[in-house]
C-alpha cells in the first residue's frame, strides 16, 4: 500500500544498439571485446614502458653520460616501473581474464557485464592520468614511492599527486574487475563444471582476484594517508611530529608483495594450459598445482618485510621474514616439478606458444633462484638496492610473466581473431626475446654483486661496470627487434593469416569447442560438463565430432550495451584532474563537475535494467 | 547469463530469477566479497591508528578530549539504526510497504544523527579548552602537564586556553580524524543510498516483496558500517586511556 | 558444489521482528556494560580482553543475525571471514613490528 502514488518517470536514454563502429566499442559490454580492448591498450602501454627503459639503458650504456639529467632519470625509472606493473602486466592479465574466463567455464559472459566495461574504461582513465603526467614533470620517487621523498616539502610538484591519483583510479578498476571475476567463477559455471574440474587458468585467475580484493584496499589507505599529508599537512609520515616513514613501507609492501603474486599467478595459469596441450598429456598433479597456487597466495601475506631487510627492523623481524620467504619457494618449486612431469614422456610440439611456456619455466626459475638469495636477510644486506635486485625482478616479470603472456597470446590468438598466428615470425620473436632478455638482464647480476647501486643516473669511469652495462644496453636493441617482429606478426596474421579452425591445437578445454573467432554468444548450447578437460574427453568418446559453424541468426538473449560504464569512468577522470589541479578557476570546481558526472553515471546505471525489457530480438 | 534449464530462446529479463551455480544471487555474493575487502580497508586504517597510539609528541591525547558518555549515545543510535534497517527489510518481505518505508526513513535519520554527532565531536575536539591550576598540585594528564610546564610561570595562578585537536596537531589527531572521518563518510554514503532507495520505492514495481535484493544489499552495507563502528568504539574510544607502549 | 539452481531466497529460518528487537536490547546492554566497565579503574589492563570479548559478542550478533550469516550459505561467511582474518592478521603483525605491545 503506497502512501501517495507518485508517478516518477525517470527520463531514459535509449540503449545503444549498433553492433559496429566506434560507439559499439565505447558501449560494449561483451567480455571478448573488453578483453581485446585491454590487450591492445596494455600492449601500447608496454611499449611506452619499453621506451622509458630504453632511454634509461642508453643513459647507462657508458660511464658519465648525460643523455638525460638525474631528475629526468628518476622520472624514467619511476614511470617505467609503475607503467610495466600497473599498465602493462596487470591489464594484459586482465585481457586474458576477460576473454578466456567465460569461455573456459562455459558461460555466455561475466556476472556483471557493465561493471566489466567500467573496469576497462576506468583503467584507461588511470593510464591516461599517469602517462600524461610526463607533461609538467612525472612522478620521480620510485614505483613504491617511499616517504619522505614523496612529501610535499621534498616533492612539491604535481608529479607525485598524479601518481597517487592514477594508482587510486587503477585500484578502482582492478577491484571492480576482481569482484566481477570472483562472482563469475563461483556462480556462472556450466552445469557439471565443479570447482575441481576448472582449468588451472581459472583457478589461478580466481586466486589472483581474491588477492586483488584483499591487497588493494591497503595501498588505497596508504595513498589516502599520503594525500592527506601532502594536501593538508597531516602527520602520517611526518617525522618531525612523530610520524614514521617506515609505516609507509609496511603499508606499501603489505600490498606490494601480494601484488607480485597477482602479476605471476595468471602467467602460471597460462603455462599450465599450454604445456599439456603441446605435450598431448594431461597436466601432472592438477590438484597439487591448484593447492600450490592457493598456498602461494596465502603465504604471500607473510613475507612482505623482505623488501625492508635493510631498514632496521631488528634481527627478530628479519629472521622471521627470511624463513617465511624461503618457505614460499616450496609451493613454487612444486609447480615447476609438476610442469616438468607434464612434459616428461609427452609428444612435444615445439611451436611458438610451447616455446614461450618452456622459456617461462627456465627464465622464471633463474628469477626464483636469485629470489631465494635475497630471501636470506644477511645476503640481502649486500644485494639490496644494487642491480642484483632488478636482475631478479626482470627474470621473474619479464622472463616470467611477459613470456607466459606471450605464450597466451600465441595460444589464443586464433580463438580471438579467427586467423592463424604466423609461426615463423612467432619463433623469430621467441628466440630474439630469449636472446635479448638474457643479454639485457643477466649481466645485471654481475654489476649488482660488484656494487653498482640501483636508481643512479650515471656511474663513474673506472668502476669496472662499463662492459656489462654496455652488454645490457645492446640486449635492449635485440628486444626492440623482437617486439617489432611481434607487431608485424599481429598485423600480418590478423589481416591475411590463414583462417583458423575451431580447434587448431587439438586442445583440452571448452573454448576450443566453439568456432574461431568465438561467436558473440560464445556457446550455441551451454555445455554439460562431465570431467576435467571436458573437451578432450568429449573428443575421445566421439572422435568424429565437429565444431558446428557460428550461427548466422540466433535468438540467444545477450546482455545489452550501455553508455553508463563509459560515462562513469569519464566522470572519475575529470574528477581526478580536478583534484590534482584543484586551484583552477574556483577551487575544486572541476573535481565537483567530475563527481557530478560520476554520480549521473552511477545513478543511470543502477536504474537501467540489465536487459531492456522491450528488446526481444538480438542482432 | 541463461543456463541450461532456460532455453536459449527464452528471455530472461528478470534478473532475480537468474540461474546460478550455487543458487545464490550474484549481487549478494558481490556485496559479501566487497565487505570482506572493506575489512582490509578499515584494517589498514585501524593498524595505522594502533601503531601510532601513544606516540604523539605533544598535544591533546584521547584522555583529554574523549567524552565517552556522548559517544556512547551516538553508538547507541547507530546500533538502533541496524535494528530499524533489519525491520525495514523484514517488513518488505511481508509486503508491508508502509512499515518498510517508516523503518527506512528511521534508519536514515539515525544514520544522519550519528554523522551529526561525529561533526559535533570533531568541532568540539578542535576547540578543546584546557584549564590548569598552577598552585595546587593535582593529577594532570600528560598533555595538561605539557601546558603546565609551558604556561605556569611564577606569579601565574592558573591558565586557561584553547588547545584544539586538529589533524595537523599530532599523530592522535591525524589518525583519529582519518579513521573516524572515513567511517563517517561510509555512513554518509549509506544514508544517501537508503534515501535513494526510499525515493525509488515510490515508483511502482521497483521495490517489491519479490524484488527485495536491492534493500538486502543496502542493509548488508549498513550493518557492516555498524560493525566497523563497534570495533572503533572499543579500540579507539574505550581503549583510549591505554597507551599500549 | 550443487549444480545450477534457480536462485531464490531459500532461508531455513527468518528471525521474527520480536527476535530482532531482543537482539537490539542485548546489543544495548552489552554496550552499557562496556561503558560501565570502562569506569572501573581497578581492572587496569584486564579491561582490554574483557572489552574485546564483549565487542566480539556484538560483532557476532550483528553479523550472524542482522546480516543473516547464520542462516545463509556458508560461502558468504567464508567471503567475509577471509577479509576479516587477513585484516586482523595485518593489524596484529604491524603492532608487533612497531612494538606496540
Amino acid at each position: 500500500m503506497t502512501l501517495f502514488p507518485i508517478q516518477i518517470s525517470i527520463p531514459s536514454i535509449p540503449r545503444p544498439v549498433k553492433p559496429t563502429g566506434l560507439w559499439s566499442w565505447l558501449t560494449t559490454i561483451d567480455h571478448k571485446r573488453i578483453g581485446i580492448l585491454y590487450g591492445v591498450t596494455a600492449f601500447i602501454l608496454f611499449l611506452s614502458g619499453g621506451i622509458e627503459a630504453t632511454l634509461m639503458r642508453l643513459q647507462l650504456s657508458g660511464p658519465e653520460l648525460d643523455l638525460v639529467s638525474a631528475e629526468v632519470y628518476n622520472q624514467l625509472f619511476t614511470m617505467h616501473g609503475t607503467t610495466m606493473i600497473f599498465l602493462a602486466i596487470m591489464p594484459m592479465g586482465a585481457a586474458f581474464f576477460n576473454f578466456i574466463i567465460p569461455l573456459q567455464i562455459g558461460a555466455r559472459d561475466v556476472a556483471f557485464p557493465r561493471l566489466n566495461a567500467f573496469s576497462y574504461w576506468t583503467f584507461l582513465a588511470g593510464a591516461i592520468m599517469l602517462k600524461l603526467s610526463w607533461i609538467g614533470g612525472a612522478t620521480n620517487a620510485g614505483w613504491f614511492g617511499y616517504a619522505p621523498l614523496t612529501s610535499v616539502s621534498q616533492n612539491p610538484g604535481t608529479g607525485i599527486d598524479f601518481w597517487i591519483i592514477s594508482l587510486q583510479i587503477l585500484g578502482v578498476a582492478s577491484l571492480a574487475a576482481a569482484f566481477n571475476f570472483i562472482v563469475t567463477i563461483i556462480n556462472m559455471r556450466a552445469p557439471g563444471m565443479h570447482m575441481m574440474r576448472l582449468p588451472v587458468f581459472i583457478w589461478m585467475s580466481f586466486i589472483t582476484a581474491i588477492l586483488l580484493v584483499l591487497a588493494f584496499p591497503v595501498i588505497t589507505v596508504a595513498l589516502i594517508e599520503l594525500t592527506l599529508d601532502r594536501y593538508y599537512d597531516f602527520n602520517f609520515f611526518n617525522v618531525a611530529n612523530g610520524g614514521s616513514v617506515v609505516l609507509w613501507q609496511h603499508l606499501f609492501w603489505v600490498f606490494g608483495h601480494p601484488e607480485v603474486y597477482i602479476l605471476i599467478l595468471p602467467a602460471m595459469g597460462i603455462v599450465s594450459e599450454v604445456l599439456p596441450v603441446f605435450s598431448r598429456k594431461p597436466l601432472f598433479g592438477y590438484s597439487t598445482i591448484v593447492l600450490a597456487g592457493a598456498i602461494i597466495a596465502f603465504m604471500g601475506w607473510m613475507v612482505w618485510s623482505h623488501h625492508m631487510f635493510t631498514v632496521g627492523l631488528g634481527p627478530a623481524a628479519n629472521a622471521i621474514f627470511t624463513i617465511t620467504t624461503m618457505l614460499i619457494a616450496v609451493p613454487t618449486g612444486i609447480k615447476v616439478f609438476n610442469w616438468l612431469a607434464t612434459i616428461w614422456g609427452g609428444s612435444i610440439k615445439l611451436n611458438t606458444p610451447m616455446l614461450f611456456s618452456l622459456g617461462f619455466i627456465a627464465m622464471f626459475l633463474i628469477g626464483g633462484i636469485s629470489g631465494v638469495m635475497h630471501a636470506v636477510s644477511a645476503s640481502d644486506a649486500q644485494q639490496q638496492d644494487t642491480y642484483f635486485i632488478p636482475a631478479h625482478i626482470h627474470y621473474a616479470v619479464f622472463g616470467g610473466a611477459i613470456m607466459a603472456l606471450m605464450s597466451g597470446v600465441h595460444y589464443w590468438f586464433q580463438k580471438t581473431t579467427g586467423k592463424m598466428f604466423g609461426e615463423i615470425l612467432g619463433k623469430f620473436h621467441f628466440w630474439t626475446l630469449m636472446l635479448g632478455q638474457n643479454l639485457t638482464f643477466f649481466p645485471m647480476h654481475f654489476v649488482g654483486l660488484e656494487g653498482m647501486p640501483r636508481r643512479i643516473y650515471t656511474y663513474a669511469e673506472g668502476m669496472g661496470w662499463d662492459l656489462w652495462n654496455g652488454v645490457s644496453t645492446f640486449g635492449v636493441f635485440i628486444l626492440i627487434i623482437s617486439f617489432l617482429a611481434f607487431m608485424l606478426n599481429v598485423i600480418k596474421s590478423w589481416k591475411s593469416g590463414p583462417i583458423a579452425p575451431a580447434d587448431p591445437w587439438d586442445a583440452r578445454t571448452l573454448e576450443w569447442s566453439i568456432p574461431s573467432p568465438a561467436p558473440e554468444y560464445n556457446f550455441s548450447e551451454i555445455p554439460q560438463v562431465k570431467a576435467l578437460d571436458d573437451w578432450w574427453v568429449t573428443k575421445q568418446e566421439n572422435p568424429d565430432i565437429e565444431v558446428p559453424d557460428a550461427l548466422e541468426n540466433h535468438s540467444i538473449h545477450l546482455p545489452q550495451p550501455s553508455y553508463w560504464p563509459f560515462v562513469t569512468a569519464l566522470g572519475i577522470l575529470i574528477a581526478a584532474y580536478g583534484v590534482v589541479f584543484n586551484d583552477l578557476l574556483v577551487p575544486y570546481l572541476i573535481a565537483g563537475i567530475g563527481t557530478l558526472v560520476t554520480f549521473i553515471g552511477v545513478y543511470s546505471w543502477s536504474l537501467e535494467p540489465v536487459n531492456d525489457p522491450d528488446e526481444h530480438t538480438s542482432h | 547469463m541463461a543456463q541450461s534449464e532456460i532455453k536459449d530462446t527464452d528471455h530472461v529479463s528478470d534478473v532475480e530469477h537468474e540461474v546460478t551455480s550455487t543458487g545464490l544471487n550474484h549481487r549478494k555474493m558481490l556485496m559479501w566479497a566487497f565487505l570482506g575487502s572493506d575489512c582490509m580497508f578499515f584494517g589498514a586504517l585501524i593498524a595505522t591508528y594502533l601503531v601510532y597510539k601513544g606516540k604523539s609528541l605533544s598535544g591533546p591525547q584521547p584522555i583529554d578530549v574523549f567524552d565517552i558518555p556522548v559517544t556512547s549515545v551516538s553508538t547507541f543510535v547507530l546500533l538502533m539504526s541496524s535494528m530499524s534497517m533489519v525491520l525495514a527489510y523484514s517488513a518488505l518481505t511481508k509486503n508491508n510497504m508502509k512499515v518498510f518505508r517508516i523503518w527506512m526513513i528511521s534508519t536514515a535519520i539515525k544514520g544522519a544523527t550519528f554523522v551529526g554527532f561525529q561533526v559535533y565531536e570533531f568541532a568540539s575536539f578542535s576547540k578543546h579548552h584546557v584549564h590548569v591550576e598552577c598552585n595546587e598540585s593535582h593529577e594532570m594528564t600528560t598533555f595538561e602537564t605539557e601546558v603546565f610546564e609551558a604556561e605556569c610561570k611564577p606569579g601565574i595562578d592558573s591558565f586557561s586556553g584553547e588547545y584544539g585537536l586538529k589533524p595537523q596537531t599530532n599523530l592522535f589527531g591525524t589518525t583519529f580524524y582519518t579513521l573516524t572521518g572515513l567511517h563517517g563518510a561510509h555512513v554518509t554514503l549509506g544514508v544517501v543510498w537508503l534515501l535513494s532507495l526510499l525515493l525509488l520505492s515510490f515508483k511502482k514495481g521497483v521495490i517489491t516483496k519479490e524484488k527485495n535484493v536491492d534493500i538486502d544489499l543496502a542493509a548488508l552495507y549498513w550493518h557492516f558500517v555498524d560493525v566497523v563502528w563497534i570495533v572503533i568504539f572499543t579500540v579507539v574510544y574505550l581503549f583510549g586511556v591505554f597507551p599500549f607502549s | 558444489m550443487s549444480d545450477n539452481q534457480i536462485n531464490s531466497e531459500v532461508h531455513t529460518d527468518h528471525p521474527t521482528s520480536l527476535q530482532y528487537f531482543k537482539i537490539a536490547v542485548i546489543l544495548v546492554i552489552i554496550t552499557a556494560i562496556e561503558v560501565g566497565i570502562f569506569y572501573l579503574e581497578f581492572l587496569g589492563y584486564f579491561i582490554i580482553p574483557i572489552l574485546l570479548v564483549l565487542s566480539a559478542g556484538k560483532f557476532y550478533l550483528v553479523a550472524m543475525y542482522y546480516m543473516h550469516l547464520k542462516f545463509d550459505n556458508k560461502l558468504f561467511t567464508l567471503l567475509f571471514i577471509s577479509g576479516f582474518t587477513v585484516a586482523t592478521g595485518v593489524i596484529l603483525a604491524l603492532m608487533a613490528l612497531f612494538r606496540a605491545f
